[in-house]
Order: C-alpha cells, then sequence, then structure tokens
C-alpha cells in the first residue's frame, strides 16, 4: 500500500491509553525510520531521540511507536490506478437457465483431489458427466455464468480431452483470462491465433501475411481454416513456401491435406514423394494411396496384384473343390517401391518379404480384387482359405487398407459376422481391428453388430467396440449390455471384473432405459455359487447405474426445457 | 416461518457443509436415484430415506426454518454435521425438478422435529428464567476481580518483555527464534487473557515473515503495549474505549445492546481454522439501519460452526450489537422468518472514502485491523504480479492483500467483472483490500469470493 503518513493531527487519533512524552509532534517518514533503526539496534546501544533516562528508553520508544504505527496507518492513501485492461467483448449468447447453472457449479466441485477417493458407492461419478454437460450447452449456444471460468479452465488444464469443449462454451472471455494468468495459457495455444480470427481467402493478404510471418502454431491454425474452407487455396498456400519449409513442418502441414482429400492434390503429393525426409513421403504415399484413382494406387496395385492370385492346383483344395488364394511376397523392395513409400527395412522379429508384400496389400486400391480374384465378392473373397499361413498377414493388409479407404463393403466383410466364434477370439483379425473397422460402417449398422458380438461374446472382450459406437446407445445396444451384465451377474462374478463397460453404460446409455433398469437394483438373494457379498455390490453398481442416467437426463432437460 | 416459494442456491447449500470431502459426497447425493418418499412440509422441514451400502436406509431431516438455523438428523454413522445425506437431500430439495413434493412428514421425521422445537421452547423460558436469576452476584463479582488481577499481573509481565526486548533491539529477536514468544503466549493463556496470548503468537511469527519484518514487529510490538497500557489504565479511559480494550485483551463480553430489528443481507461467510478451532464470520447488512454487523460462529475442530446464513439472502432477525467503541460484532437473536432473495445490494463508496473510513475507524479502535466496506463500480487491475482495485471514475486504487491475492476467488472477481466495474464488499485496512463478495454490473446474484 502506498502509504503516505500524514503530518496533521487530525488524521491521526491521540491514543488516550498512550500518555506519552515522546514525540508525538514529531512527523513525517523520518522520524518512524529512526525509531525503527533504534528498535532495531536496541535501546542499549542508540537512544531515541528526546529521552533522557536510559532506563525508560524502551517505554519512550513503544509509546512513539505506536503513536506512529496508529498514525501511519490513518494516515494510509490510496494508490495511483495501474493501467486498465482492455474489457472483454461481451458475450451475446443467452445465459444459462438457472437450474443449469447450479448443476455445472456441482459438476465443477467434483474435480479430482476435492476429497477422498474410495470405493464409488451407489453416487454418480460427476466429473464423468461434465463432457456431456458441455456438448449439450454448446449445442444449446448458451454462454458460460462468468464467475464459473476459472473453475472450468483449471478443469480443461487437467483434461485435454475436454478442452475444446470447454473452450467453445467459455468463450472469448476465457482467452481474455488466459492472458492474465499463466496457469491458462493452454487455452491462448489451443484457441487458433490465440483467439484472434483468423483471415480466410476472402482476405489474401492478411491470409499471406500471416503464413508468411505467423508462429508455427497460428500457420498450422491458419492452414487448416484454410483447408476447411477452400481445399484449392490451402494447397497453393502451402505448395508457395513448401521448398524452404523445415522437414518436420513440411510434416505437419503436410497433415492439413487429410481434410477434403481430392484427386486435385496428386500433382502436388506426386512431388512431395520425392521430399527429402523419408516421413514427408511416407505421409505422401499414405495420401495419394488413399486415392483410388492416383497414380500410385495404380502402381500399388499392380505391384500387389502381382503377389496375390487363385491357385486351384496349391495344396488340398477345400470341400466342394474350393479354390486357395495363392500368395507370392515380393522378393525385393526396389527403388521404385521405395520412391512410392514403402519401407525398406522390416522391424525386429518380422520377415522382409511379408512386411513388404503387407505394406503394398495395404495400400492398393481395394477395388482391384473382385476382378483379379474370379469377379468374387468382398464377402466371398474373406471366405476363401489362404495357402502357407499367409492369411493373418494378407487379412491384416485388407483391413488396413479399408479403414483407410473408408471402404464398408470390405469392412463388412473382414467384420464377418458378430456371432462368429472366430469373432471374440484370436482370428485373423483382432479386436483392435474390428473397432478400427466399425468406424466405417453407419451408426446404426455399428451399434447393431456390437450388440450381436455383446450377445454372442459377452462382455470381457466388448470394451473396445463399445468405444466406436455413437452416444446415446440405440436400443438394441443398450439392451445387449444391460442382459450381459444382468448375465455376468448370475454368474455370481464381481461387478469391478466389468467396471469398465460399467463405467461406459453410466456415460453412454440412453436415460430412457433407466426404468428396464430398476428391477435390478435391488440386492439378490445370495445363491450359492455366487461369490460372497457380490449381489450387495451389482446392487449398488446398478443403483450407480440409475442415477447417473436420471442425473443425464435431468441436465438434458435443464439445457433444453429452460 | 413459512419456507414455500424459496429455494436456496447449490451454492448456498454446499456452504453448510463442514469441509470439501463432504462436499463432494453431498454434491453425489443431490439427484434422485438413491432418495426415496422424500417430502417437504410448508413449516420447513424436508425430509426422505437415502439408499446406502446396509440393507436399511437412512433417515434424513433437516429442519430448514429454526429460528437458531438449520437443524439435521440422520440415522447415518457419520460424525459429521451436516452429514452428506443432509447436504445432498437439501441439494435435492434445492434443484428443480420436482423430486421433493410437497406433503405431510412420515411420524419420524414428525417427532424430531416436534422433540427438537419443544426443548428450544423449554430453553428459551429456562433462559428468560435464568437471566432473573444469574446465580450469586457476589460470587460472580469475586470471580470477575480475580480474573482482572491476573489480567494485570500478565499485562505487566507483557510489558516487562517488550522492553526487555526493545533493550536489546528487535534483531536478536530474529535469532532467539519462535520458542520465545511461545512460552510467553502460554504465559498469557495462563493469565486467562486470550486476546493478548494471540497477539503475542503472531509476534513469533514475523520474524520469518519475509523482507520488512522488523516494521512489522515494531508495529505489532507497539500495538501491543497500546493495548497493555490500556488495560492497565482502563479506569481512566472512556467507556466505549475501555470496553474496546476489555474485548480485545479476550474478555468474554455479552452482546447487550438493543435488538435492532431489520431485513439483514448476508454479505459474506467465511471460515478460518487453526488446529482447535474453526472460525466462521458472517457479515451482514441492514436494508433499514444501514448497519454493517459480524457474526462470529465457532466450531471444534473438523466440524463446521452451527450457525450458516446463504450470501445474497436476507433475512428478518433481530441483533443485538457487543459493546466497545467501533467493534462491529453483534449476536444473532430473534428471527422472524427464513432467509429470503434479497433483491438489492448494499450502497457502496469510492476507493478514497473506503480508505479514509478505515483511518477514522482507527479513532475508536487503534487495534483493528481493517473494516467492512462495499465498494461501487471498482475495476480489478493487474499491477505487475499484484492486483489491486482500480475506481472506474478515477485515478486511486486499492492493492489487494497479499492473502487475497492467492485465493482463487481472485479469479472470480476478475472473470466476473472482465475489465469492467463491479461492485466488491470486503474489508479494508492497512494491508490493502480483501474482497469477499462481487455483484456484476448490470443484474445478476452475489458471487462470493471467499
Amino acid at each position: 500500500m502506498t502509504s503516505s503518513p500524514v503530518p496533521a493531527s487530525a488524521a491521526a487519533p491521540a491514543p488516550a491509553s498512550a500518555p506519552t512524552s515522546a514525540s508525538t509532534e514529531a512527523s513525517g517518514g523520518s522520524h518512524w525510520e529512526e525509531l525503527v533503526t533504534v528498535a532495531l539496534l536496541g535501546t542499549t546501544r542508540r537512544t531515541p531521540s528526546g529521552v533522557t533516562s536510559r532506563r525508560d528508553a524502551p517505554t519512550a520508544l513503544l509509546d512513539a511507536a505506536a503513536v506512529e504505527t496508529v498514525r501511519r496507518r490513518a494516515g494510509m492513501r490510496p494508490g495511483r490506478a495501474a493501467a486498465r485492461v482492455e474489457p472483454v467483448a461481451e458475450d451475446t449468447r443467452p445465459p444459462l437457465p438457472p437450474a443449469a447453472a447450479r448443476r455445472l457449479t456441482m459438476l465443477l466441485a467434483d474435480r479430482p483431489g476435492a476429497g477422498s477417493s474410495g470405493r464409488r458407492g451407489a453416487a454418480p461419478d460427476l466429473k464423468e458427466l461434465l463432457p456431456q454437460w458441455l456438448a449439450t450447452a454448446n449445442r444449446q449456444g448458451f454462454a458460460a455464468p462468468p464467475q464459473a471460468l476459472p473453475a472450468l479452465l483449471d478443469a480443461a488444464r487437467g483434461r485435454t480431452d475436454i478442452r475444446p469443449a470447454v473452450l467453445a462454451f467459455a468463450g472469448p472471455r476465457a482467452l481474455w483470462l488466459a492472458r492474465l494468468n499463466a496457469d491458462w495459457r493452454f487455452a491462448l495455444r489451443a484457441a487458433p491465433g490465440g483467439g484472434a480470427v483468423l483471415p480466410g481467402s476472402e482476405e489474401p493478404e492478411r491470409m499471406h501475411a500471416l503464413w508468411e510471418e505467423g508462429l508455427f502454431a497460428e500457420r498450422v491454425a491458419l492452414l487448416a481454416a484454410v483447408r476447411a474452407q477452400d481445399a484449392g487455396a490451402a494447397r497453393d498456400l502451402l505448395a508457395g513456401t513448401w521448398a524452404s519449409e523445415r522437414a518436420e513442418d513440411r510434416l505437419m502441414f503436410l497433415d492439413s491435406l487429410r481434410t477434403g482429400l481430392s484427386a486435385a492434390d496428386e500433382p502436388f503429393l506426386e512431388r512431395a514423394l520425392a521430399d527429402r525426409s523419408r516421413n514427408v513421403r511416407a505421409t505422401a504415399a499414405e495420401l495419394l494411396s488413399a486415392l483410388p484413382g492416383s497414380a500410385l494406387a495404380g502402381r500399388m496395385a499392380e505391384r500387389a496384384g502381382s503377389c496375390v492370385a487363385i491357385d486351384r492346383t496349391h495344396g488340398t483344395p477345400g470341400p466342394h473343390g474350393t479354390p486357395t488364394i495363392a500368395v507370392e511376397a515380393p522378393h525385393e523392395c526396389d527403388a521404385g517401391m521405395e520412391r512410392d513409400g514403402v519401407v525398406a527395412k522390416a522391424p525386429a522379429g518380422r520377415g522382409e518379404r511379408s512386411w513388404w508384400l503387407g505394406q503394398l496389400v495395404e495400400a492398393a486400391p481395394l477395388g482391384i480384387w473382385s476382378p483379379r480374384l474370379g469377379g468374387r465378392t468382398p464377402q466371398e473373397i474373406v471366405a476363401l482359405p489362404v495357402a502357407d499361413d499367409w492369411q493373418g498377414e494378407l487379412h491384416g493388409a485388407w483391413c488396413r487398407a479399408a479403414v483407410r479407404q473408408r471402404d464398408p463393403s470390405w469392412s463388412r466383410a473382414l467384420l464377418g459376422t458378430p456371432g462368429a466364434p472366430e469373432a471374440g477370439g484370436p482370428g485373423a483379425v483382432s479386436l483392435a481391428e474390428r473397432a478400427k473397422l466399425l468406424g466405417t460402417l453407419g451408426v446404426e449398422e455399428r451399434a447393431e453388430w456390437v450388440a450381436g458380438f455383446i450377445a454372442a461374446h459377452g462382455l470381457s472382450e466388448a470394451f473396445q467396440l463399445l468405444g466406436v459406437c455413437a452416444v446415446p446407445w440405440a436400443g438394441p445396444l443398450g439392451r445387449a449390455v444391460v442382459d450381459a451384465l444382468n448375465i455376468a451377474r448370475d454368474a455370481g462374478s464381481y461387478p469391478w471384473s466389468f467396471s469398465g463397460v460399467m463405467g461406459l453404460a453410466e456415460r453412454c446409455l440412453d436415460p430412457a432405459e433407466a426404468v428396464r433398469l430398476e428391477g435390478l437394483t435391488a440386492v439378490p438373494d445370495e445363491s450359492e455359487n455366487a461369490a460372497p457379498g457380490a449381489g450387495g455390490y451389482w446392487a449398488e453398481s446398478f443403483q450407480r447405474l440409475v442415477t447417473t442416467l436420471r442425473l443425464r437426463a435431468a441436465i438434458q432437460t435443464e439445457l433444453t426445457h429452460p | 416461518m413459512t419456507q414455500q416459494g424459496v429455494r436456496w442456491t447449490a451454492d448456498q447449500v454446499l456452504a453448510l457443509a463442514p469441509d470439501t470431502a463432504s462436499r463432494k459426497a453431498g454434491s453425489k447425493l443431490g439427484a434422485a436415484g438413491p432418495w426415496s418418499e422424500a417430502g417437504s412440509s410448508e413449516e420447513g422441514t424436508v425430509w426422505g430415506l437415502c439408499r446406502g451400502s446396509g440393507s436399511k436406509p437412512y433417515r434424513t431431516v433437516i429442519d430448514i426454518a429454526d429460528s437458531t438455523g438449520p437443524a439435521y438428523k440422520c440415522s447415518c454413522p457419520s460424525r459429521k454435521f451436516p452429514c452428506k445425506h443432509a447436504l445432498g437431500l437439501l441439494l435435492l430439495w434445492a434443484g428443480e425438478d420436482g423430486a421433493v413434493p410437497k406433503g405431510q412428514a412420515p411420524d419420524w421425521a414428525e417427532e424430531w422435529i416436534e422433540g427438537r422445537r419443544k426443548r428450544a421452547d423449554d430453553k428459551r423460558a429456562e433462559d428468560a428464567a435464568g437471566s432473573a436469576s444469574a446465580g450469586d452476584p457476589a460470587a460472580a463479582r469475586r470471580r470477575a476481580e480475580r480474573r482482572a488481577e491476573l489480567i494485570t499481573a500478565g499485562a505487566s509481565e507483557l510489558e516487562q518483555r517488550l522492553t526487555d526486548l526493545l533493550r536489546g533491539g528487535l534483531a536478536s529477536a530474529e535469532r532467539r527464534g519462535y520458542g520465545l514468544w511461545e512460552e510467553t503466549a502460554a504465559r498469557m493463556v495462563d493469565a486467562q487473557a486470550p486476546g493478548l496470548a494471540a497477539r503475542v503468537r503472531e509476534l513469533g511469527a514475523i520474524p520469518s515473515s519475509g523482507p520488512g519484518w522488523p516494521v512489522r514487529l515494531l508495529e505489532e510490538c507497539a500495538l501491543l503495549h497500546l493495548l497493555d497500557q490500556g488495560w492497565l489504565r482502563r479506569a481512566a479511559l472512556p467507556d466505549g474505549l475501555a470496553a474496546t480494550v476489555r474485548s480485545r485483551i479476550g474478555l468474554p463480553g455479552s452482546a447487550d445492546g438493543p435488538p435492532v430489528r431489520d431485513r439483514w443481507l448476508v454479505l459474506a461467510q467465511y471460515d478460518t481454522a487453526d488446529s482447535r478451532l474453526t472460525t466462521r464470520r458472517i457479515w451482514l447488512y441492514g436494508a433499514e439501519s444501514g448497519r454493517t454487523a459480524l457474526l462470529l460462529s465457532y466450531g471444534a475442530a473438523g466440524r463446521a460452526p452451527e450457525l450458516a446464513l446463504p450470501v445474497g439472502l436476507t433475512l428478518d432477525a433481530e441483533l443485538s450489537a457487543y459493546p466497545g467503541a467501533g467493534q462491529s460484532r453483534a449476536a444473532l437473536g430473534e428471527r422472524f422468518a427464513a432467509p429470503e432473495p434479497a433483491g438489492f445490494r448494499p450502497p457502496g463508496v469510492d476507493v478514497a472514502r473506503a480508505v479514509a473510513e478505515y483511518g477514522e475507524a482507527l479513532r475508536d479502535d487503534p487495534w483493528l485491523e481493517s473494516r467492512p466496506v462495499t465498494l461501487a463500480r471498482v475495476i480489478p487491475t493487474p499491477d505487475g504480479d499484484d492486483w489491486q482495485l482500480a475506481d472506474a471514475d478515477g485515478e486511486l486504487a486499492l492493492p489487494l492483500t497479499p492473502a487475497a491475492r492467492s485465493r482463487s476467488g481472485l479469479w472470480r472477481l476478475v472473470a466476473l467483472s472482465g475489465g469492467a466495474p463491479v461492485t466488491v464488499f470486503g474489508e479494508c485496512g492497512h494491508r490493502g483490500f480483501s474482497p469477499l463478495t462481487a455483484w456484476p454490473q448490470g443484474a445478476g446474484e452475489a458471487v462470493t469470493l471467499c
């Protein structure tokens, strides 16, 4: 505090309890400084001015200091105002309905470290509901209450998964705050251009200026924004400075072409195949292979096609003379292959030839296989036996191609029927690959396939697959999960063996399902084969599930029917 | 004493929680799931059954209309007070999804409420009777005289220690460390002067408090000396100042001021805790009287003080002031209705006026650290690593206290303002301003900052 002791006696009270012969009349900072000096050294070494008897000196000093202290405090004056910050622009979005604002306070109060943790009991895990709350609030276009912004930013600081949703909801005021608090710098990095509006191709001068002079993050944001708006303009921007960019930067920029990739990008990508950096070459090749009409895809089709053929003579023909697929993996990785992005050196423990084969098949357009393999459909092709243990390698490469080329008919064929025995165990196609394949299918078909999988194989392998399903879960999928949980309970296991799925169900099950779950929340009679106490824990888990669903329904209502 | 139509906000309910863990646990129970047969009555009773891990649900009942603050009863084994079930039930009641319908209280809830209200009535009658014949006045006087003698001996001894310290110099205090002060504080406890003991304990912490400590130590030594002298010469002081000295020394007073009935706006509520005691401070502002009053409530370590008043509400009640010139402390008397939303804000002053008022208040109480004040139209402004509240319409500013700068409430204040003027209630003193509650420009509810 700017402290300006006032000499006038009007401002300083005369404390009645401190009758003093010392210097009430003396004044100013110098007197106080003298008192502090004497006090530090001690009155045996230095006598305060105006005191004759050394014996009384300490009391006289304390008297004088008391008067000065009260005088200094009473005479305090306000300081000068520092430079004001620029006020934030007004948020024109409608404010949250009061019930929703209260709910937000509660969700934000439930942060990790905000209390003791332990067994979760029957109460919902509020922080897991925050992402959905934010998504709904953003869909409805509400503005965040200003006083909630610090808690929102703190929550986003610890959880990168919710950052985009938090920053969208928090609006410009959050960026304004982030400029004042280093803890929230991430908000400025996450927001393109630190929250400033990016110039688009309709403002070529500003756009070019930012592209030429901007920081790396700003340039990445600019390129992504322009690409989303006008794919060609973004490519031209990139081509203009390509030669002078650093290799890491070229890689990041190239990645932006994934958005709106089209045949028009092919010439640019073809040139990038000759890049100095191997990573850039590989990425360019990958992008080109996702364009089935590209010259690279054609070259890869030729190479892959020459390795895979129908063989009617090889080995033992299947029943009814089923033909077999014969695989002849490449014997060398020539310069042409390398130029097209094939990585010559196999990782430790993998055979070189199978490594090359996988890359060729992965990069070849899937459309070549039907004509090449006797006009068969993808289903029929996948069903063919493959000679000499090449099946895993070949099917795996097809899976990667189906995902890369987003081909639903091949995905469907490779996924197979969900109830098939090999779908749940180690087959040619792993669960991770199946999850990726599911991603290429429509929302409904995905849910249906996973529901079928759970009905046939139970929950223990389903976690990964559930993760790619749309939220809230479609009716049949939700019912399959609940039925499977019910079966697991009846089988006598403990609920925590299924805690992952249970947690997913809390977040993803349609809130309307709560009614159907009521019957499961009672504590069942202990059966003979059940683990001790399991029934009670299951009841608790289902109670938590029902409570969470109710809460999600309430959140939905608060945000949509204010 | 009716309650209908007046809902509390979640913040107001959560303010009742004794600690963070309870707040968290209570929040989780503030949803319909585990509750059954929940209901509320016109008279201000809320009840419900909460499913726990056992086979029998817990019975939770809350009396929100009681004149001494909300009262809770729960059959759970928790020693927290209020327990998470009571908090959860109140949150459920505060929500707007009709989860707690109006109805007839079940017998178990009704019994408790009736028993409670009867006990309260009995006690009131007893108090009324008791105050008429307050023991043996002669014995009470002898006890008071005995205590005054002890305090006088303590104050004299403390004076001796202070003069010894000044004789040897404050520089040596840094070397001698904390033990000396602890021992002196213990002597003041023996002398039954808790106010002196607390000041002595704070002295001990100053030498390690960073740059500028000699100035702060001299100031506090001088004010302690002033208090000793005030006590030793209390007979010569005017009545008001003598009462202030007695209360600063730590002698219990009784709130014997005339009861003032008003609509009291709850400006702020916050707790400070040490290892033995939680102290809750509640600032109130009277709509008609224009007075600002302080209620103190205490809880043993780990338990929340029982009095809880949600910020932003008003209560129609009587307050009686404690004695002492320039003292804000008051006691809550009868409450005539449950708290309800305020619909008004305290009038504010500018920065210069706030500082001047603190200076003037020192006239009545030179030991005053800070004074409650509402600042109108101030803008939270960064000033290097510090923060200040700057007049929106002038060039003057008040720095925030070091403690306020490190609280998370600072950021709620900055966020609320967004660079625009806000109204801020807080404590203004020689260390700066400590914001406690703020109101946005234009419409908007009170936002707590502490």
